[in-house]
């Protein structure tokens, strides 16, 4: 589904992304685990034509997407959760919400998508009339995976979700990521500082280290790895 | 009292093109965070729009000045600032989207010397007197309004604040209610977020600069009936005021920016008709310090609320 060669990031003269290479099959949960500064999101944001891609090439679905501006990315069904929300604080939850769907031409299918992610967020519901400002961190992640799903997406891309959360609303987050994964069957690139949790829940996964992939492998075996285990997961 | 009254009426019609013309910094400022110093020459532009395309497009209505022929001129004019204000953007500005502000800024003020010397160059530098698109007279107030019958309103003053009220409502329903107004608060509130909501940032920022010039060649038809002699530096001064305008308001805030063109306004003649006229401008800075430094985000602006 998302295929990604040599992929180079620069930030003025400093490169960030020496040069990645990294697939994500249709259907999956890859992730993608890296101390700060490690360029996750920068991948991200290439992907999604926030930065400019200095060499490589990234492909979705078969079609070369590197360089294309975000909204067109977006309009391919590729939706990006950002680092740190970004919600629309001064909307309102429903008005967030409408925004995700800003391509969408069929608004008489959107009170059946509204329901399902009123379905599996309770809280954006009883909310739904508040300002975004006003809502938890934890909400806030909520609506942005619901605003990110009303542009119905077929590959969501999560830029840690779990950052600055109370741990139980974690643990509601991602089981809240499987069933996206599983009942919408939307392929999902999660990147996560909580290691433990995102490989527990994905099925691929990708150490990055300072702007490069040093380990990759399926996630149950990158649990068992006793370098991962050392640097990510804690060293138990 | 009555001459009050009159100074109220005669600075309440003049802050409605300042008003106006406040729009346009607004908006432009909420959607990229920079204020356009060539706006105030775009105003300018409008009323020269208005010069010589007036008379052509008048015969076209019959001969002499009518409503449907001013109305005729005035989207004429707003068309031609509008293509006008696109153009400036994507030659001027777009270029240095990702540069620091400052050059923008820089550039912005570059761009409004060009066309001032421009106009002055092309339109000569003195001052040409507007074509007559209404007959223009003060109203026959009745009797029985006593000794409010002496108060001067004319058909002009009416028309700029029936005109400016217009697209006041109608500048309010797009922004809040239609797909593109949604784009551009989006935009203003986060431009990251909104590219990732597929908005096509470069088209809104099209659009805003295609909206607040057509709001100043607007004001610039509106200003030439009410005062029909026009230079090419006509915009210097009215494009300084309706900034004021627009900070007064709180900058990146609509409703502020036509609140701050009507105080500007008011205050302005008040100063002229009970102070001195040389110290209208002393006076009319005076109170924006004075207002912005108990309150920087200026009268309806708070901080990040409400952008656009
Ligand atoms: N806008 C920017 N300008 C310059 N350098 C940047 C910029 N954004 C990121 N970088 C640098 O690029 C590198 C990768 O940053 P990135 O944000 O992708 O890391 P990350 O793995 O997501 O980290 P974190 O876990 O802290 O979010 C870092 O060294 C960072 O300092
Ligand atoms: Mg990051």
């Amino acid at each position: 589904m998302l295929e990604i060669k040599n992929l180079q990031v620069r930030y003025g003269t400093i490169a960030a992304l020496h040069g990645i290479s990294l697939k994500v099959e249709r259907g999956s949960i890859v992730t993608l685990v890296g101390a700060n500064g490690a360029g996750k999101s920068t991948i991200l944001r290439a992907i999604s034509g926030l930065v400019p891609v200095a060499d490589g090439s990234i492909e979705y679905e078969g079609q070369p997407i590197a360089n294309l501006a975000p909204h067109k990315i977006v309009a391919r069904g590729l939706a990006h959760v950002p680092e740190g929300r970004m919600v629309f604080a001064n909307l309102t939850v429903m008005e967030n919400l409408l925004m995700g769907a800003y391509l969408r031409r069929d608004r008489a299918a959107f009170p059946k998508d509204l329901d399902y992610i009123f379905g599996i967020f309770p809280r954006l519901k009883e909310r739904r009339k508040q300002t975004a400002g006003t809502l938890s961190g934890g909400e806030q992640q909520m609506l942005a995976i619901g605003r990110a799903l009303m542009s119905k997406p077929k590959c969501l891309m999560l830029d840690e979700p779990s950052l600055g959360i109370a741990p139980i609303l974690v643990r509601t987050i991602f089981e809240k990521i499987i069933e996206i994964n599983q009942e919408l069957g939307i392929t999902i690139l999660l990147v996560e500082q909580n290691a433990n949790l995102a490989l527990e829940i994905s099925h691929r996964g990708y150490v990055l280290e300072t702007g490069r992939i040093i380990l990759e492998d399926s996630s149950e075996a990158l649990r068992g790895n006793q370098q991962v285990r050392e640097c990510y997961l804690g060293g138990e | 009292m009555i001459e009050f009254l009159q100074q109220l009426i005669d600075g309440f019609s003049q802050g409605a093109i300042y008003a106006l013309i406040a729009l346009g910094y607004t908006m432009v400022f909420g959607v990229l965070r920079f204020i356009n110093f060539a706006h105030g020459d775009v105003f300018m532009l409008g009323a020269f729009a208005g010069l010589y395309l007036g008379p052509r497009t008048l015969k076209l209505f019959g001969a002499g000045p009518s409503y449907i022929g001013a109305a005729a001129v005035m989207l004429l004019a707003m068309l031609v600032c509008a293509v006008i204000g696109i153009i400036i953007e994507r030659l001027c500005y777009r270029p240095l989207r990702e540069r620091p502000k400052l050059t923008v800024l820089i550039t912005a003020i570059g761009v409004s010397l060009f066309l001032e010397n421009f106009g002055q160059f092309i339109f000569g530098a003195n001052p040409k007197s507007f074509p007559e698109l209404i007959n223009n007279r003060a109203f026959e107030l009745p009797e029985w309004w006593g000794q409010f019958s002496a108060l001067t309103i004319t058909i002009s003053q009416v028309l700029v604040v029936a005109v400016t009220l217009v697209l006041l409502i109608a500048m309010r329903h797009i922004v809040l209610h239609t797909r593109m107004g949604m784009a551009m608060r989006a935009l203003s509130f986060n431009p990251v977020a909104a590219s990732l909501m597929g908005i096509n940032t470069d088209v809104v920022i099209s659009f805003t600069f295609g909206l607040g010039s057509a709001l100043a060649g607007a004001a610039g038809i509106l200003i030439s009936i009410q005062q029909p002699s026009i230079d090419p530096l006509m915009g210097v001064n009215a494009g300084l005021k309706a900034f004021v305008a627009a900070v007064l308001g709180g900058i990146g805030n609509l409703p502020g920016a036509a609140l701050g063109g009507i105080l500007i306004g008011l205050l302005e003649y008040i100063v002229v008709g009970y102070v001195s006229p040389t110290y209208r401008d002393a006076i009319v800075f005076g109170v924006l310090i004075l207002i912005l430094l108990v309150k920087p985000t200026g009268l309806l602006g708070s901080s990040e609320r409400e952008k656009v």
